[in-house]
């Protein structure tokens, strides 16, 4: 009988989840990044996909330019342009900084396409050139139904027109930014954790009080917690508090180790999330440059 | 240990004055003004950019003079209105802006349905040119006016939110932004999908 309920139960938060998630992605969502040629709308012969991924790979070696391909079988209503810069904003195609990364998008059944320029290349790559290149390069080629010819076109075209604007760094850059070191925290709080170990040792009220406060403060400002995160936090600093107190009764030096325990357990509960290897964006910048075309 | 306690005491201050918000709510207004500028410079590159369209489509269509001269008055109306940074929290001066861009976004499509009825002038490069990089440059907008107005969300809200409402009532005294709503004219814009 409870097993039922439990089943009952468990179907309810299911189905309103996925009520939930229906209706969060009634826009069309963003597939994902697979590699440089993501073709979803299977218009690419397996030889076409590996020598543009190898032509891709190249020029990001040489020029750290990331270009990317993507197609889908319908936009399902969605507008082209929106949806192409929901993709780049999500994929960050393009180094971090430089801003040099180039989505060609190809939607089938609505025979759309639309080239994605990085703030980057928009001095080379401008939105006149991309627009060439889709009326006059790729276009005539989708026509005859060729798409394989057609996106190795545009792709030459493409790689021909941002060749030499950025030269990667002589050692290879890993993808995707790692965290900020925390050494520069971590001693921080160490240092004020130390500065309260004075007043620790005189109350246990006072270091229970001290750590319920400091550790949400520290997690909300060095980390960026917010909301029932930081409540939880209470008792551990609390806690925390409470064992440092304990611990500078015996022996003044550990005090700040028992305080900054819980200030920095905290900090874990954020993990970013990298690039589960292979192939990944590298936080490249994009403001809505480029052309839209069809055929 | 008295300067130590000192030195914590200053620490305790300066992190309760960032916890209140201080500095991240003149950060946050910093971005909207940056959002602002990145929409300036795509309603001027837009404004730029029509000279050459207006010259180029007259070559093909000489008798259009009303769509063609509506453009330009649009334009001309379009550039004199420009915004301070103190002029985004006047909800007047921004609809003024708003209307002038809206009225230019609406002549420029109309101008854009003129056109159909020529095809030298749909055929010729330099026009499709011109035609790509106008689309581009309404895009653009498009963009820059949506980032500006998730900046100007985040920043409302935040001085609205306790306790940097406090903050900003007894400190900052920074008043809340206005949106840059797309006009009623740029309704009709050549991007807009009804689809």
């Amino acid at each position: 009988m409870s097993c039922l309920r439990r089943g009952l139960s468990f179907f309810c938060i299911f189905f309103s989840l996925t009520l939930f998630l229906a209706v969060q992605v009634s826009a069309l969502e963003v597939p994902r990044l697979q590699g440089r040629v993501n073709d979803y709308a299977d218009l690419l012969s397996p030889a076409t996909e590996a020598s543009l991924e190898s032509v891709l790979k190249s020029l990001e070696s040489s020029d750290s330019t990331q270009i990317v391909v993507l197609t889908i079988t319908s936009l399902q209503g969605d507008s082209l342009e929106e949806f192409s810069l929901g993709v780049v904003e999500d994929w960050k195609i393009g180094q971090q900084g430089l801003d040099n990364g180039v989505l060609l998008l190809v939607a089938r059944d609505d025979r759309k396409i639309r080239i994605e320029v990085g703030y980057g290349l928009e001095g080379k790559l401008t939105d006149m050139t991309a627009g060439r290149i889709i009326s006059n390069v790729m276009g005539p080629r989708f026509k005859q139904g060729d798409f394989n010819q057609g996106i190795i076109d545009g792709i030459g075209a493409i790689v021909m027109t941002v060749r030499g604007e950025f030269t990667a760094p002589a050692e290879a850059k890993p993808n995707g930014s790692g965290r900020e070191d925390p050494g520069g925290l971590l001693t921080s709080m160490i240092f004020i954790f130390f500065i309260f170990g004075s007043l620790l040792r005189k109350s246990k009220v006072a270091a229970a009080a001290v750590g319920g406060i400091a550790t949400p403060l520290l997690a909300f400002l060095l980390f960026g917690i917010t909301g029932l995160a930081l409540l939880a936090l209470i008792p551990i600093g609390m806690f925390g508090g409470l064992m440092a107190a304990a611990l500078a009764g015996t022996a003044g030096g550990a005090v700040s180790r028992g305080g900054q325990a819980g200030g920095y357990g905290g900090g874990f509960g954020r993990s970013s999330g990298g690039f589960g290897g292979g192939f990944g964006g590298g936080g490249g910048g994009f403001g809505g440059g480029g052309a839209s075309g069809g055929w | 240990m008295k300067p130590f306690s000192r030195i914590g005491f200053l620490l305790l201050v300066s992190l309760v004055f960032t916890g209140c918000g201080y500095n991240s709510l003149q950060m946050k207004e910093e971005q909207v003004f940056k959002a602002w500028a990145d929409v300036e410079a795509t309603l001027q590159r837009r404004a730029d950019l029509i000279p050459n369209l207006v010259a180029t489509v007259q070559g093909y269509a000489a008798h259009e003079k009303e769509t063609l001269e509506a453009v330009i008055n649009a334009r001309a109306k379009a550039t004199s209105v420009q915004l301070s940074p103190e002029d985004l929290s006047s909800q007047a001066a921004m609809q003024q802006l708003a209307t002038a861009q809206g009225g230019l976004t609406s002549a420029l499509s109309k101008l854009m349905l003129v056109v159909e009825r020529y095809p030298d002038l749909k055929a010729n490069q330099n026009f499709l040119d011109l035609q790509n990089q106008l689309e581009g440059t309404e895009n653009r907008i498009n963009v820059a006016r949506q980032r500006y107005n998730g900046a100007v969300e985040d920043f409302n809200g935040s001085i609205r939110r306790f306790p940097q409402s406090l903050t900003n009532s007894l400190l900052l005294k920074l008043d809340r932004k206005e949106y840059y709503k797309a006009d009623e004219g740029a309704q009709a814009a050549p991007q807009v999908n009804f689809g």
